[in-house]
């Protein structure tokens, strides 16, 4: 099967997408160097990197902007960059998406401080649901028209739930656009007579859930926001077509265990539904089965014994088989699943490694298995 | 109150606990938060914690705060709901959903059934309770206040000795603590402000209310679970009661006889080969996670424990059961 470099080398943005706790930063991570290795520019954007990641990378100082990492780095790793390639990372700061997304929208500078300086603005840009999901996919709108990589790699935000992010646009123009803000902003909504200290039925119930203060704040959030709905509607359409463009694709990043594995399949037929690109599934951790049968731990113990000499080692590690083959079938079976729901689709398995991943060598050492056929990876994994 | 599962005999295992019937004082707590990184096992581990209440004879309930739809394994098989389950005898549990949370809470606020379904059909009303940042974790946080109160607000509501919540992970967990305040300074006066104060002040009230972080053997879990511990303590102003190493694997080999079992390598029996070569992982991972086991230590000011790995194919509530009692 397949090796990941054949599943993204023809696109422009790969997506990989989630759960929490999967491996997505490590995989984008690896991805990313394993295609600049290749000789693309590569970029990979990511929210959430591990600090020890992040250094060696050289990337403490990273804000909002894109920066190279040093090819001294990845030469030190045996990867070749004559042939042009560029690794690229930066860390997504979601509030400052936001507010240069207010700035580029907003009709003056008075409309635009009106929104940055509002106290709603203020306490919730950051933490708004959705935003960072939608932040990250605005920045890879911005870095895609610049046309200044090859490949850009996003690391999506770390949710419960992988729908999140498809849902991430929707959910924010929900927000900024349409139907909610007219019923403030329009001449007879909310905005208007809570301002005019209308009464009203539901008015007056309203004021007695909410109070009035609060409530002629929100609308003159509301009402601030008003001037840049075009503007965030033009945008979020042509960010949602950029998802759906055939040069983007989409990885799932999953663990083997059953929750994630589940979800992997709901979030596959989401992409489908939604005729966005599936390139394939990534599954982290998968403990390869290291024989085709279930050890029989009296049996094996006897036949350890007969080579070490020691009758209670040699149980114990017959036990230990044992457990790691509960876990190896679980995961054989659970993926099958995987690839059956998948249609035959690519699933690349990355073995649970003997140390944690969090420098260049330990991304190498992954892409070992990422950027390898199956007979291979499998070969690696067992022997 | 609607539907409840009846309690599961022998739900709880009927002998005594292990370590000497030793408590762990955070029990004692009204509220406890459990929060951690993404798939650190959070839901196990506070479903762990309710049983364990539970065995203590304290009347608990674990909450499930589940913004979307996805619901997690544990809770589902259980088929808990927005209503309280029993689970076993003083162990219940309940799925806070949001959407009904405000329902609730509007009800208590307009004490009139027919003023509430007269808001809720109407679309300014609608509009404002999706457009408004923050509502859903609000009126969630409202929910759990509610189900603290030893003087419950819904009807014929169940007094429980302890609330254990399955908290959102890192990140959002911070800013879904944080909603309170963000509300209270939002809102300045008004009802909105009064209620927001008050869910702020239980959360930072050390004697009823407190946080356990799960963290993992691994180099990122460990470093998200020092800056929590320190977010949580210094920008929520939330106790940190204790972190828990959830997931370490058993020191089964010791360092001589993995030299030993190195010989393995070289024997014709392929499945000695790999009972060998599983050793060698299992031992390498065994020491890495002690590692990380010493940095955690030396880097959060709360105490430390542990739980073993379960080697079963699924964390379901067999195993919980089985970590309860190993939670000292």
């Amino acid at each position: 099967m397949a090796s990941v470099a054949s599943l993204v080398e023809d696109r422009d943005i790969v997506i990989c997408a989630g759960s929490g706790g999967v491996g997505k930063t490590t995989t984008s991570a690896a991805i990313a160097l394993g295609m600049a290795a290749r000789g693309l520019k590569v970029c990979v954007l990511t929210i959430d990197p591990a600090k020890r990641l992040a250094d060696s990378l050289g990337l403490e100082e990273l804000g909002n902007e894109a920066s190279k990492v040093d090819p001294k780095l990845l030469e030190a790793q045996g990867i070749d960059t004559s042939e042009g390639g560029e690794l690229w990372a930066m860390m997504l700061d979601a509030k400052e998406t936001f507010d240069a997304l207010v700035a580029r929208h907003a009709e003056d500078e008075e409309a635009r401080d009106r929104v940055l300086n509002n106290r709603i603005y203020q306490q919730i840009s950051g933490a708004l649901a959705g935003s960072q999901e939608y932040m990250a996919m605005e920045k890879l709108f911005e870095l895609h028209s610049d046309g200044r990589f090859d490949l850009l790699v996003l690391d999506t935000p770390p949710s419960r739930n992988a729908l999140d992010f498809l849902d991430a646009p929707a959910r924010l123009t929900q927000f900024i656009e349409g139907k909610s803000l007219q019923i403030f902003i329009k001449p007879t909504g909310l905005a208007a007579r809570v301002a005019s200290r209308g009464t009203g039925v539901v008015l007056s119930v309203l004021k007695r859930i909410v109070g009035f203060d609060l409530l002629a704040d929100l609308s003159e959030f509301f009402t601030a926001f008003s001037g840049m709905i075009d503007g965030f509607q033009d945008r979020a359409h042509r960010v949602g077509s950029l998802l759906s463009d055939e040069r983007t694709s989409f990885l799932i990043v999953c663990g083997p265990q059953g929750e994630p594995i589940d979800e992997a399949v709901f979030f596959h037929s989401k992409l489908v539904e939604s005729q966005m690109v599936f390139a394939g599934a990534v599954v982290n951790r998968v403990r390869y089965r290291l024989g085709t049968r279930q050890p029989k731990v009296g049996d094996l113990a006897r036949r350890i014994e007969k080579e070490l000499d020691d009758a209670e080692l040699a149980a114990r590690l017959a036990r230990n088989l044992a457990e790691y083959d509960v876990l190896a079938v679980r995961d054989q079976k659970n993926i099958e699943k995987l690839t059956e729901a998948l249609n035959g689709e690519p699933v690349i398995r990355v073995p649970y490694l003997d140390t944690d991943v969090h420098d260049i060598a330990g991304l190498c050492e992954i892409n070992k298995y990422l950027f390898a056929d199956e007979e291979t990876r499998v070969e690696r994994a067992t022997t | 109150m609607g539907r409840y599962s009846h309690a599961t005999p022998g739900f709880l295992p009927g002998h005594p606990i292990r370590n000497n019937g030793f408590i762990p004082d955070f029990l004692d707590k009204r509220l406890l938060f459990v929060t951690g990184k993404g798939g650190v096992g959070k839901t196990t581990v506070a479903m762990a914690l309710g049983i364990r209440a539970a065995m203590e004879g304290k009347r608990t309930i674990v909450c499930e705060v589940s913004a979307t739809e996805n619901a997690s394994r544990l809770f589902s098989q259980a088929e808990v709901g927005f209503r309280e389950v029993e689970l076993a005898n003083d162990l219940w549990a309940i799925s806070i959903d949001p959407e009904e949370s405000m329902r609730e809470y509007v009800l208590l606020q307009l004490k009139v059934k027919a003023m509430r379904d007269m808001l809720f059909r109407s679309r300014m009303f609608t509009y404002l309770a999706a457009a408004t940042p923050g509502l859903n974790e609000l009126v969630t946080i409202g929910k759990i206040w509610e189900l603290a109160q030893l003087d419950r607000k819904v009807k014929h509501g169940r007094k429980y000795d302890l609330v254990i919540v399955d908290a959102p992970a890192t990140g959002h967990g911070i800013s879904f603590l944080q909603t309170p305040r963000t509300f209270a300074s939002i809102a300045r006066v008004g009802p909105i402000h009064s209620q927001a104060l008050q869910l702020e002040a239980l959360i930072t009230d050390h004697d009823q209310t407190g946080t356990v972080i799960v963290s993992l053997p691994e180099e990122m879990p460990v470093n998200e679970t020092s800056r929590l511990e320190s977010e949580l303590t210094s920008d929520i102003g939330i106790a940190v009661d204790r972190v828990i190493m959830n997931a370490l694997y058993p020191d089964s080999f010791t360092k001589s006889e993995v030299k030993t079992i190195g010989k393995l390598k070289k024997s014709d029996d392929p499945e000695v080969r790999a009972a060998g070569r599983a050793a060698l992982s299992q031992a390498k991972r065994a020491a890495a996670q002690r590692e990380q086991l010493e940095r955690l230590r030396g880097m959060v000011e709360a105490e430390v424990s542990t739980l073993p790995y379960v080697f079963k194919p699924e964390l379901d509530l067999k195993a919980a059961r089985f970590l309860a009692e190993e939670i000292g």
